[in-house]
């Protein structure tokens, strides 16, 4: 089934959290920029401003872009269809996000992604995934 | 000081109701507590104690209280979704050892269904300051999408099987056949649940729970209290609570918060998985039941799949029944919350007043666990164990 592109929505803006301003800076120029726990030197997502690990600082940090599929969910029940996911960063955390540019039947627990940025709702541009 | 056995459930009652369209939240929260009272012996002005989530209409307790003309002297809202009821149990249990309240209501009641709620497929925006949101909404999570993420991981690392899971709404059918309130009767194959439409993989339809209006309510009271009555004992003696989350990235999907909160449960009880004669388990979907079951220790991790199949779940057949009124996925979850109910049927298996067909025999000690929030991103287990004495 070929794909299709759904709409993406957002709520509030990125202003709404100015913590996570550096994230939203980089995706505005096409860089995926998430926080690094400075004393485990563990990668952090969702972005935040404090450390989950310590409640330490953090630093804000561009990574690769890198992934792999660590589960998934196609929204059969959408339309159009999504498929919803938690993809493994090269560099540590997992993140919820959406496969995209893929026949959802060729999707899989393992698969090699890569980082592309949509624009949601609003116009800021947030992190999905295709084949590496 | 160990809250095992600080208070007895007196009180239960399931309203009936499937569809209210004709009924407010308030009105049929207030129509539970007036039948757990009936149900315990007892009146509203003995009530010391009230405990509510957020199906409740107001501000945490106050419009409730205000509504029901309650007088209290000690309350919680502790909202963790639809596990809220059975952690409220064990606040209730601190407050009666502590002297601060001697008979506690605790109430669930909404209407979903008559509110024009249809399927949990679509995904809602939430305040964009709660920290997640923005980083999740944009993603499309709804309510199954999320526990489908968990039972794609598990067919992953365990060979868990559609058929597998299936048993699971299979032997919730076969009891719901013999409850004149559950919302789907019809005793349904494994075959029927993997052949019903695809809802968010790995899940169908017929793996999901139904939506639907109700609700129920419970009293907790003192052992002295609970003895002058003229119902059975029913005593808690083991009461557990965790929250599980994303853990700043480090998800993992393979098990759910029951990992923590039924160990504390169990210790305080004194009992052992292999114990339990009758087992409510939270059955949002298919896959909440077979990680519950794995995390509670009923099986190891990984074997829920081969623990649920072949009718093991089903009352006079299998090892463990569960949810012998038909559960969520057959009977009802009222205001999208089933924490409640799973108490309520855990009493009628210890007090005998269980169905006849799907009756335990001797039926003595009972488990009633909850999972409330979202398996895929953040959720509370709460775990609750009964002693019919």
């Amino acid at each position: 089934m070929a794909y299709v592109q759904r709409k993406i929505p957002f709520v509030g803006t990125p202003d709404t959290n100015p913590e996570t301003k550096p994230f939203f800076d980089g995706a505005a120029a096409g860089k995926l920029v998430i926080p690094q726990c400075v004393q485990t030197k563990k990668y952090i997502w969702y972005p935040r401003g404090i450390s989950p690990f310590t409640l330490g600082p953090v630093e804000w940090k561009e990574v690769s872009g890198e992934g792999t599929v660590y589960t998934f969910s196609v929204m059969e029940r959408a339309n159009p269809p999504y498929c919803i996911a938690y993809v493994q960063l090269a560099e540590g955390p997992r993140m919820m996000t959406n496969i995209v540019d893929i026949d959802f039947k060729d999707v899989k627990i393992g698969m090699k992604v890569k980082l592309k940025f949509i624009e949601a709702e609003g116009g800021q541009a947030m992190p999905f995934f295709a084949p590496a | 000081m160990s809250l095992k056995g600080a208070g007895y459930i007196v009180g239960a009652w399931e309203h009936p109701t499937r569809k209210a369209a004709d009924k407010s939240v308030t009105l049929l929260h207030a129509e539970c507590a007036a039948g757990a009272l009936a149900d315990a012996g007892l009146s509203k002005d003995d009530v010391d104690a009230y405990y509510c989530a957020g199906d409740a209409p107001g501000l945490g307790p106050m419009s409730m209280i205000d509504y029901m003309g309650l007088k209290v002297r000690h309350m919680d809202s502790t909202d963790v979704g639809g596990s809220s009821y059975q952690v409220a149990v064990g606040h209730a249990l601190e407050a009666i050892a502590t002297n601060r309240a001697n008979v506690c209501l605790i109430t669930l009641a909404g209407r979903p269904r008559s509110e024009g709620q249809a399927t949990g497929t679509a995904p809602r925006a939430g305040n964009p300051a709660q920290a997640e949101m923005q980083f999740e909404y944009p993603y499309g999570p709804a309510t199954a999408n999320m526990y489908a993420l968990c039972a794609m991981r598990h067919m992953y690392e365990y060979g868990t099987t559609s058929e597998q899971l299936a048993w699971i709404k299979v032997a919730a059918s076969h009891h719901a056949q013999y409850n004149p309130h559950a919302m789907l009767r019809d005793v349904v194959t494994v075959d029927d649940v993997v052949n019903s439409p695809m809802v968010a993989s790995p899940l169908h339809r017929l793996d999901c729970c139904v939506i639907s209006d109700g609700g129920g309510a419970l009293i907790v009271t003192r052992p002295e209290i609970a003895k002058t009555l003229k119902r059975p004992l029913v005593k808690v003696i083991g009461v557990g609570e965790a929250p599980k989350n994303q853990m700043g990235g480090e998800v993992d999907l393979t098990y759910s918060a029951a990992r923590w909160s039924g160990p504390p449960a169990w210790e305080m009880s004194g009992i052992k998985p292999s114990d339990i004669k009758y087992a409510s388990i939270y059955d949002s979907f298919t896959i909440t039941v077979l990680m519950q079951l794995e995390d509670l220790g009923f099986c190891e991790k990984g074997q829920g799949g081969k623990f649920v199949a072949d009718g093991n779940l089903i009352s006079g057949v299998g090892k463990l029944p569960f949810n012998t009124d038909g559960g969520g996925l057959c009977s009802n979850h009222p205001a999208n919350r089933g924490g409640i109910t799973k108490i309520i049927e855990a009493v009628r298996q210890l007090r005998g007043e269980a169905h006849p067909k799907v009756q335990v025999p001797n039926c003595d000690l009972a488990i009633a666990h909850g999972t409330g929030g979202s398996l895929g991103t953040r959720h509370v287990g709460s775990t609750v164990i009964l002693e019919r004495e």
